[in-house]
């Protein structure tokens, strides 16, 4: 039970600290200007968040392993085309729907089986599915802008309804939190993702643990694009899913993931979109100079992946500089409360 | 146990046979054909040069490597392994050198990495609590000194780390063969202890069959029945430890390195 305890506070704190800078910067707007706290602006928030929340959960999955997916925002960008185009084929909107996932999945299922079975960086398998799938869309809809397939219902569950691009992304991080950390498959990713030798020597099946993954991730990407797809109410062949991507990676990791690998957290990734979303509505509220917005964010991301890097050095025994004497304090201040043979090794 | 065992096997089929293992990566040849038995309840030690093949042995005899030639019989019967797991449903356990630990995974799963305790069937979901109940049961019964079972493993010394690594080839009831590559070499004398008494008991109470490589020859002569030496992907020497002597052994390898060293500058 002790342990238990030791171990959840230790993952948590990363996802605190992240959490702790969401609110504060929340009540910072908040305070700075009373739109942010209308009710309308939430759904303004909420769109903003919850793309970047379910690519950040996406990119957990690839992340973790050591590996990285910059095609999930072009496949977000392909999958509400390929429903119209399936419409056109005369297929319904539902079949068609499902038919577009399966390509989706396939898209990542590719992405895994060229990373794990010919030894490509997946940096570089998923950036050639970048240009492809950037091809694709614009050969097939010639850069025109069209309307997405469905309409009723089918629209307004999958995005069309204010909140239920939200409402989506919090179910899809809770089903992330639980097969990331409650089911074997879960455990294996974090396992082949800290030592790949050692998880094919315990016998666990790392190419397919990696595919999986791919699929996973690209499956939520295609999801997302057809959220999107219905809430903007346009589909738009020349949007650029590379900025979608990166603000999911940002997510992930300032909200704990590592980029080497072996270390995840779907908490961590969701609230670091929330963080993300409520940066960017906010300083949109305020009306920051839309130069200055790029640059401030920039370097709150920056700021955010530089604590979160020092907080793991600090853990680990390794850390230094300005940054790690905070990330220290943080620490410190959460440890307090622990039993002295608790506290050991960091 | 070993008494019903040896009684079962009245015609005195060795537990595991290796014919004529080959394995090459790429343009070296590692193993040129390893043959090599191994007797129920026995303790086997291999001994030999760095890089000589023990490991690739190993490695194949676990499913983990495939082996280029040659074939392993299991009492008696011709089998090919095609994975860990295939090895493990026979009965074979392995410690590998590199100990095959994840750092930033706790003790507890570790012990049961590729083997969770899970619940909800087929979806498998994790059942942490009865892992972490068990590992640290078992830990304490073979008395493997730990702060936690939840701790990372990556916050362990070396020889806390090698105990966890023997501690999980050792769980299972029904391992029958254990293959231990150089499982004491960052060990302090009381934990070697413990292992060296942990592995015994195994072979005496459990029959259960081993593999020890070693540098350490002492360790050899405490715990083998049996040692091989091999030698640039061959074995070289076969000699009960009773029918042989520390010094013969350590003679036998210095004079074989020096005659290697011979027809290299020949
Ligand atoms: N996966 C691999 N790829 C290429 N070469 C390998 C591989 N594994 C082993 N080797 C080579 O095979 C040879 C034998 O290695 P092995 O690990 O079996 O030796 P060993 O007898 O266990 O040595 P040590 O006592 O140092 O552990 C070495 O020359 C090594 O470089
Ligand atoms: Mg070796």
């Amino acid at each position: 039970m002790r342990g238990k305890f030791w171990q959840s506070r230790l993952l948590q704190g990363q996802e605190l600290v992240i959490a702790l800078i969401g609110v504060a910067l929340a009540i910072f707007f908040g305070v700075y200007s009373s739109a942010f706290s209308s009710v309308s602006n939430l759904s303004t928030l909420s769109s903003y968040v919850a793309p970047i929340m379910i690519v950040g959960i996406a990119e957990v999955f690839v992340l973790t392993l050591g590996e990285i997916d910059l095609s999930v925002g072009e496949v977000y960008v392909l999958s509400p085309f390929l429903v119209v185009y399936l419409k056109d084929a005369g297929l319904g909107v539902v079949a068609g729907t499902i038919v577009t996932l399966l390509i989706c999945a396939a898209i990542g299922c590719i992405n895994g089986l060229i990373t794990v079975h010919l030894g490509v960086p997946s940096f570089i398998t998923t950036l050639g599915t970048v240009f492809a799938l950037q091809g694709i869309v614009l050969l097939s809809s010639n850069g025109i802008q069209i309307n997405p397939a469905g309409a009723g219902t089918i629209a307004n569950v999958l995005g069309g309804w204010t909140y239920s691009s939200i409402l989506w992304a919090l179910a899809i991080a809770v089903l992330g939190y639980v097969i990331f950390r409650r089911t074997t498959f879960g455990l294996h990713i974090t396992a082949v993702g800290g030592n790949q030798t050692a998880s094919g020597e315990s016998g666990i099946k790392v190419g397919a643990v990696k595919v999986w993954c791919f699929v996973l991730c690209s499956l939520l990407g295609g999801f997302v694009g057809l959220l999107d797809g219905y809430r903007i109410g346009s589909l738009n062949p020349g949007t650029d899913g590379l900025v979608l991507m990166f603000y999911g990676v940002a997510a992930a990791v300032i909200g704990g993931t590592a980029l080497t690998g072996g270390r995840g957290t779907m908490i961590g990734a969701a609230i670091g979109a929330i963080v993300l979303g409520v940066l960017e509505d906010g300083f949109n509220i305020i009306g920051i100079n839309a130069f200055a917005y790029q640059l401030v964010l920039g370097l709150a991301i920056l700021g955010a992946m530089v604590l979160n890097v020092q907080l793991e050095l600090v853990r680990s025994g390794k850390g230094g500089g300005v940054y790690g004497s905070f990330a220290r304090l943080v620490l410190r201040s959460r440890r307090a409360g622990r039993r002295p043979q608790e506290q050991g090794s960091s | 146990m070993t008494e019903d065992a040896v009684a079962e096997s009245g015609s005195r089929e060795p537990v595991m046979r290796v014919e004529g293992i080959t394995k090459s990566f790429g343009a070296v040849k590692v193993l040129r054909g390893v043959d090599l038995h191994l007797e129920a309840g026995e303790v086997l030690g291999v001994v030999g040069a760095n890089g000589a093949g023990k490991s690739t042995l190993v490695k194949i005899i676990t499913g983990y490597e495939v082996p280029d030639g040659g074939q392993m019989y299991l009492d008696g019967k011709p089998v090919q392994l095609r994975s860990v797991q295939d090895a493990r449903s026979h009965g074979i356990e392995t410690v590998f050198q590199d100990l095959a630990l994840v750092d930033q995974l706790s003790v507890y799963h570790n012990l049961f990495l590729n083997r969770e305790m899970t619940t909800g069937g087929r979806l498998r979901f994790l059942n942490n609590r009865r892992m972490r109940d068990d590992a640290r049961r078992y830990l304490h019964d073979i008395q493997v000194d730990i702060p936690s079972v939840d701790v990372p493993v990556e916050k362990l010394s070396g020889g806390q780390r090698q105990a966890i690594a023997v501690a999980r080839a050792t769980r299972r009831d029904d391992v029958k063969i254990l293959l231990l590559d150089e499982p004491l070499a960052a060990m302090g004398a009381r934990e070697a202890k413990l292992i060296i008494d942990l592995v015994q008991s195994l072979a005496k109470k459990r029959g259960v069959s081993m593999v020890v490589i070693d540098h350490n020859y002492t360790h050899i002569f405490e715990l083998c029945d049996r040692v091989n030496v091999v030698e640039q992907g061959r074995v070289v020497l076969d000699k009960r430890t009773k029918d042989t002597s520390l010094a013969e052994l350590t003679e036998f390898m210095v004079s074989s390195y020096r005659q290697q060293i011979e027809e290299d500058s020949a």
